[in-house]
C-alpha cells in the first residue's frame, strides 16, 4: 500500500520541479556569493587581471568560461563511471581542451574583433583552475544535471567578478562603458582626467582585493582562522 | 578495476572523438574565419590610405577605393596587374602565374628577395586611380612579428598614412606602435632625402624626431620604453620600402604620376614576364 502511495506521489511531482529543486538551485546560486570561485576560492585570478580593462572582452570571457565549465562538467559527469582513475586528469584535460578550442574557433568566426582582443586568454581557459577544480570536486562524483548547474553557477560567479572589475576599470580608466562615452565632456573641461592606473593590471588585483575585503567583512564565516 | 587494455582503448576512442569534433568544427567555420581575416586586412589597407571603415563594410569599400592591384619586381617593373570588375578581381596583364597582390604573402616575397631569387614580386595597392600607392610592411619587433601598411602619395615620396600591427609587443610600451598617436606622425613624412634625392626611408628616432641626424621630414618620434620595437619599425620600413625604390623611381622619373592604367599600357614601365624573369 505505502509503496504504491509513494509511487503516485513521485509521479505527481513534474520532472521540472525535480530539476529545479531548491537543492539544485543552490548549486547554481552558491558560487555567486559564499562559494565564489574568484573571491572565496581565489581561482582564475590571472585572467581576471588580463581581460578586465574593458567591459566587452570581460563579458565575452565570462560567457566563454561559463560555456566551458558547464559543458565540461556535463560531459565529465556523463563519463564519470567509465573514466579510469589513473588517467582521469588527462581525460579531463582532453575534454576541457576540446571545448576551449571549439569556443576559440567560434569566436574567431563570429566575434572577430573580440577574439583578437582576448587573444591568448581564450586558449588559457584550459589552465583556468576553476574549470578543472569543478571537474575534480564536483562532476566526478555527481549526476550530469547537478554538474551542469554547478558549472553554470561557477562560470557566472567568475563572470560577476570580472564584470564588476571591468565596469570600474573601464569607467574610471577610459570614461566609457562598452565603448560608449559615459563621463560627460563637461567633466573633462572642468579638469577631470581619466585615471591611467585603472587600465594597468595592478588595479584589477587591487579591485579584486577590495571585493574580497567587503565580502568577508559582511560574511565573517569566510574569514580563515 | 580498469585493465591496461581498457585504458588504452578508452584513451584512443576519446582522442579520436575529440579529433573528429575539432576537425569538423574547423572545417565548418573556416569560410567565416577566412572572410573575417580578409576583411580585417582590407580594413587595414584602407586605414593606411586614410579611409576609416567598419570591418563589415570593408570589402565593399575596398572594391570601390582600390582600383588596381599590382605586383612589381625588384627592377621596379610591373609584372602583373589586377583590376576589379563588378566585385571580382581579374588579371588584365602580366604573367598568369603571378597571383593577386592581396593574396600574396609579403614575408615570403621578402625572403625570396633576401636570397637573391629573381621571382620576388612585391604587392602594391593602387588607391583611387593613383592618388595613393599602398605597400605592405613586414618585420620583427621585440617579441614577435610586426607588420603594417604604408600609403605613398602620387609624388612617390610623401607618406599619406601608415598603420601598424603587432603579434605581442609589450602593452603600454612597444604595443603603442598600433596606436593612433604613433601612426599619425607618419602623415606628410618623406622617404627620400630632399637634399640629394637619396632613399632614406622614415626613421623612428629614439629621443624624438629632432634628434635625427638628417632632415626632420624623414623621421618620427620613437615610442618611449619601446626602443627595440621602434628600431624594428625603422628596419621594417627600410627593408620593405627599399624593395620598392626602383618602382618609385621609375614612376617618378618617367613623370607618370597618376594613372596606373598608363603604367600597364606603357611598355617601358610594364614588362610582362612570361616563363622566365628578365634581369
Amino acid at each position: 500500500m505505502s509503496q504504491e502511495k509513494t509511487k503516485t506521489a513521485e509521479a505527481s511531482v513534474p520532472f521540472w520541479k525535480e530539476m529545479f529543486s531548491a537543492k539544485n538551485m543552490k548549486l547554481l546560486s552558491r558560487p555567486f556569493g559564499s562559494e565564489n570561485p574568484v573571491t572565496v576560492q581565489v581561482l582564475g585570478i590571472c585572467s581576471a587581471l588580463a581581460v578586465t580593462a574593458k567591459l566587452q572582452p570581460a563579458l565575452v570571457m565570462a560567457l566563454s568560461v561559463t560555456v566551458v565549465t558547464a559543458f565540461s562538467n556535463l560531459i565529465i559527469s556523463l563519463m564519470r563511471n567509465s573514466i579510469p582513475p589513473r588517467i582521469r586528469i588527462i581525460v579531463q584535460l582532453t575534454v576541457i581542451a576540446t571545448l576551449v578550442i571549439l569556443v576559440d574557433q567560434v569566436l574567431k568566426a563570429v566575434a572577430f574583433e573580440v577574439s583578437k582582443q582576448l587573444s591568448v586568454f581564450v586558449g588559457l581557459i584550459i589552465t583556468n583552475c576553476i574549470v578543472m577544480g569543478r571537474l575534480e570536486a564536483f562532476a566526478m562524483a555527481n549526476k550530469p544535471w547537478p554538474s551542469f548547474l554547478d558549472g553554470i553557477g561557477n562560470g557566472i560567479g567568475y563572470g560577476i567578478i570580472l564584470v564588476i572589475v571591468a565596469i570600474v576599470r573601464e569607467l574610471l580608466g577610459s570614461g566609457t562603458l562598452l565603448g560608449h562615452q559615459i563621463i560627460p565632456s563637461c567633466f573633462y573641461e572642468a579638469g577631470y582626467s581619466n585615471n591611467g592606473l585603472f587600465i594597468l593590471p595592478p588595479m584589477a588585483l587591487i579591485l579584486v582585493g577590495i571585493i574580497i575585503w567587503i565580502q568577508r567583512s559582511r560574511n565573517r564565516n569566510l574569514i580563515e582562522k | 578495476m580498469f585493465s591496461n587494455r581498457y585504458i588504452f582503448i578508452y584513451t584512443t576512442v576519446l582522442v579520436a572523438g575529440a579529433a573528429i569534433v575539432l576537425a569538423l568544427a574547423a572545417t565548418l567555420l573556416q569560410p567565416m574565419q577566412s572572410r573575417n581575416e580578409e576583411t580585417a586586412t582590407m580594413q587595414e589597407i584602407l586605414k593606411a590610405a586614410g579611409k576609416d571603415v567598419e570591418r563589415e563594410a570593408a570589402m565593399e569599400a575596398y572594391n570601390e577605393e582600390i582600383t588596381a592591384e599590382l605586383r612589381v619586381d625588384r627592377e621596379g617593373r610591373v609584372v602583373a596587374r589586377y583590376v576589379n570588375e563588378d566585385g571580382a578581381w581579374k588579371q588584365v596583364e602580366g604573367d598568369a602565374g603571378v597571383s593577386r597582390a592581396f593574396d600574396c604573402n609579403m614575408k615570403a616575397e621578402l625572403d625570396k628577395a633576401s636570397k637573391g631569387e629573381a621571382d620576388a614580386f612585391f604587392p602594391v595597392f593602387v588607391c583611387r586611380g593613383g592618388d595613393a600607392y599602398i605597400v605592405p610592411l613586414q618585420g620583427k619587433g621585440l617579441w614577435g612579428a610586426i607588420w603594417g601598411y604604408l600609403a605613398i602619395g602620387k609624388d612617390f615620396n610623401t607618406v599619406e598614412g601608415a598603420t601598424f600591427g603587432h603579434k605581442g609587443e609589450t602593452p603600454g610600451l612597444g604595443a603603442e606602435i598600433a596606436g593612433e598617436d604613433f601612426q599619425k606622425q607618419f602623415e606628410g613624412k618623406k622617404i627620400f632625402d630632399s637634399r640629394n634625392g637619396d632613399f632614406v626611408s622614415v626613421t623612428v628616432q629614439k629621443g624624438g624626431a629632432e634628434k635625427y641626424a638628417g632632415q626632420l621630414e624623414n623621421a618620427v618620434d620613437a615610442v618611449s620604453g619601446g626602443t627595440i620595437t621602434s628600431n624594428g619599425v625603422t628596419k621594417m620600413l627600410k627593408d620593405c620600402l627599399s624593395c620598392y625604390v626602383p618602382f618609385f623611381e621609375r614612376m617618378r622619373g618617367e613623370g607618370r604620376t597618376v594613372d596606373p592604367v598608363a603604367v600597364a599600357t606603357d611598355t617601358t614601365a610594364f614588362v610582362p614576364v612570361v616563363g622566365q624573369v628578365a634581369r
